[in-house]
């Protein structure tokens, strides 16, 4: 853990001072440049292919029983076999398809919604506004979980895609609330004004003036809603609320419990369910702090270790702001 | 004046709402509670007692949507949400009751743990920025990405199969009548112990996360610089500056997750068989409970409303900047 943290840190230094050098061919790649980002990415790159090419791939049949019964991990069965002798690699593989078509169909379904109401609220202002941002706020205060539990369970067979929408029906608002927020703001900016004073349509305004500007917002609500998603879904297969015969992570941690895997002290059988809930979840947040530190570079020097600044002869304390720092940089 | 007027306003909207999707979900979705309940009882209900059970249920397909809902809100003001399908014979309000304290008991003590030590890490790593203590920063990360259940599954897994500490599940020794004796709360508190540990360790993580961030951002305001100036003992600054101003967030989000007990923690109770809402709304949606559901629902959407009311007008008395219209 420390390791990955201190190459992270560096990077960031190296981007900090980098920054500050008027190079615009590799501004441009700067998010690409920032390692969190990157990490995650590749995580998630890594994901996608295996939910693609996951069911080719896969050794076994993840339904087919055989003599192995909760066998512990080997070369025959990476992840160790169930109590019916499944495979739990060939179920775990199979099931990344099941996980990422859920978290990216809710997370473009829910982003296209907060997107529509969001903008459209700030950019209208008056009544339209108003009705638009209540509704968004109703939808925030109303629980998300047990509605979705609710709607999922009285469902015959809830699938993926049924699973997905519900998820995305339900977790729209707090985009479309930021976008709003954001928008109002843009609104008034001069280059708004310009546009609007040359005899822009207000269609041509909204996505060729305010959307351009909103990009990192949406990107960072996009991969909030997927990681939202992913962990709805596979909560509810846990509990065992959706068809359990749809293979994905949760569902694999279904027939655990089911089963009484722990009391049995097959650990093969959930651990690496949750590692990879986790590390597709670390991944989701690692894009979003790039793309935070990409939008605000006012976080990147926050995260600055102590070797680091001891080596500049900084002492850490309060009332010293990153910002004093940069200055002090840019002078030396 | 106007800001409070306009809030209630909008919670008296979102109640509304909320009551009304409460009322039409059963009604669009594809189950039919009647045949439902007939399944439930195993076929010991005559096909002549079906339009028995749609009027008692609100359900007579006679009735105009619009009468139901009348008839539904009226109920509502009376304080009653029905009859239990499963819990067979007990009114809704009953079954609430009994399982509301367990919630409330558990996870509020949890959540208040979580936020106090919570808040004290992230002022400490927060007012150390740059030292050790950002190595905690990653750590926090990881444990707010695993899912709150697998977490509860290994402490299971760890504490009570592998070294039989604590029990897994359950919320009292079965055989102890339910009393106000010593011996019974402190099964009620060794029973409690585990679950109470899961939702602390995967819910510090953002309350550490929130202060600290809060506490950087307000460390580079001026009016610590001039305490720091001023020569202030470094507690003092700490405490009566930085602290004092970095903790309003925290505190709107506190009220924020009072609410979140009632609802949040469905899985918590769900993993440990534990008797609360969370578990009651589980139950009630297997077994096709739908009063039961709807009940559940209702109050758990109430007390999310109530948080955040109580939220909005704790943030207005403490920071009089957001009682300004923007």
């Amino acid at each position: 853990m420390t390791a990955v943290d201190n190459t992270v840190i560096n990077d960031t230094v190296d981007l900090a001072t980098d920054a500050t050098a008027p190079d615009q061919g590799r501004r441009k790649f700067l998010f690409m440049r920032n390692a969190k980002a990157v990490t995650g990415l590749v995580i998630l790159g890594f994901f996608t292919l295996i939910a693609i090419i996951g069911p080719y791939i896969a050794p076994y049949d993840p339904n087919a029983r055989s003599k192995d019964i909760l066998q512990p991990p080997s070369m025959a069965h990476l992840f160790g076999t169930t109590h019916v002798g499944q495979d739990i690699f060939s179920q775990i593989v199979v099931g990344t398809r099941g996980v990422m078509v859920v978290g990216f169909v809710a997370g473009i379904v829910a982003t296209t919604i907060g997107v529509l109401i969001g903008v459209t609220a700030g950019f209208i202002g008056g009544w339209g506004d108003e009705s638009l941002s209540a509704l968004s706020n109703v939808f925030l205060v109303i629980p998300q979980l047990p509605l979705i539990i609710i709607i999922a369970g009285q469902l015959p067979s809830a699938g993926g895609l049924t699973v997905a929408l519900v998820i995305a029906a339900t977790g729209w608002a707090w985009g479309a609330r930021v976008l709003r927020a954001q928008t109002l703001s843009l609104r008034r900016r001069d280059f708004v004004e310009a546009a609007r004073a040359n005899g822009e349509k207000t269609w041509r305004i909204i996505t060729a003036e305010i959307l351009p500007n909103l990009t990192a917002i949406i990107a960072a609500g996009f991969v909030g809603t997927v990681g939202f998603a992913v962990l709805s879904q596979i909560t509810l297969s846990f509990i065992g609320i959706t068809s359990v015969s749809d293979w994905n992570w949760g569902t694999v941690l279904f027939w655990a419990q089911q089963q009484l895997a722990l009391q049995r002290g097959a650990w093969w059988w959930f651990v690496p369910a949750g590692l990879c809930i986790a590390l597709l979840g670390m991944a989701l947040t690692l894009i979003n702090f790039g793309i935070d530190e990409f939008v605000n570079p006012r976080l990147r020097s926050t995260g600055l270790n102590a070797r680091s600044l001891r080596k500049r002869k900084i002492r850490p304390r309060i009332g010293f702001t990153p910002v004093v720092y940069e200055a002090k940089e840019d002078r030396g | 004046m106007r800001f409070f007027v306009r809030r209630i306003i909008f919670y008296l909207i979102t109640l509304w709402a909320a009551i009304t999707i409460n009322f039409f979900i059963p009604r669009v979705m594809p189950g039919d509670p009647v045949q439902a309940a007939i399944a439930a009882a195993g076929g010991s209900i005559s096909p002549d007692a079906i339009p028995a059970l749609e009027a008692l249920f609100g359900l007579d397909p006679d009735a105009s949507l619009w009468s139901q809902y009348v008839d539904y809100l009226g109920l509502l003001l009376h304080g009653d949400l029905g009859v239990s399908f499963s819990y067979t014979g007990f009114a809704v309000t009953d079954v609430i009751k009994d399982a509301l304290p367990w919630t409330i008991g558990l996870v509020g003590i949890a959540t208040i743990i979580s936020f106090v030590i919570g808040t004290l890490i992230g002022s400490g790593i927060g007012w150390r920025r740059g030292t050790w203590a950002d190595s905690l920063l990653p750590i926090s990360t990881f444990f707010s990405a695993v899912p709150y259940f697998w977490l509860a599954l290994l402490s299971i897994a760890i504490f009570s199969v592998g070294l039989g500490w604590f029990p897994a599940s359950g919320s009292y020794d079965r055989n102890m009548a339910p009393n106000w004796s010593w011996e019974f709360v402190g099964s009620v508190i060794y029973y409690g112990a585990l679950p109470a540990l899961t939702i602390v360790i995967s819910s510090i993580a953002g309350w550490i996360l929130g202060m600290r961030n809060m506490m950087v951002t307000v460390s580079s305001e001026d009016y610590v610089t001039v305490a720091q100036a001023k020569g202030l003992s470094e507690r003092k600054v700490l405490f009566g500056y930085a602290a004092r101003n970095a903790i309003l967030p925290q505190i709107s989000s506190f009220a924020l997750s009072l609410g979140f007990i009632v609802g949040g923690t469905l899985v918590m109770e769900i993993v440990f068989s534990y008797q609360g809402i969370g578990f009651m709304l589980f139950n009630a949606v297997n077994a096709k409970d739908y009063p039961l559901m709807q009940g559940c629902f209702l109050v758990i959407t109430l007390a999310v409303l109530l948080a955040n009311i109580l939220a909005d007008f704790v943030y207005g008395v403490l920071d009089p900047r957001t009682r300004q219209e923007g």
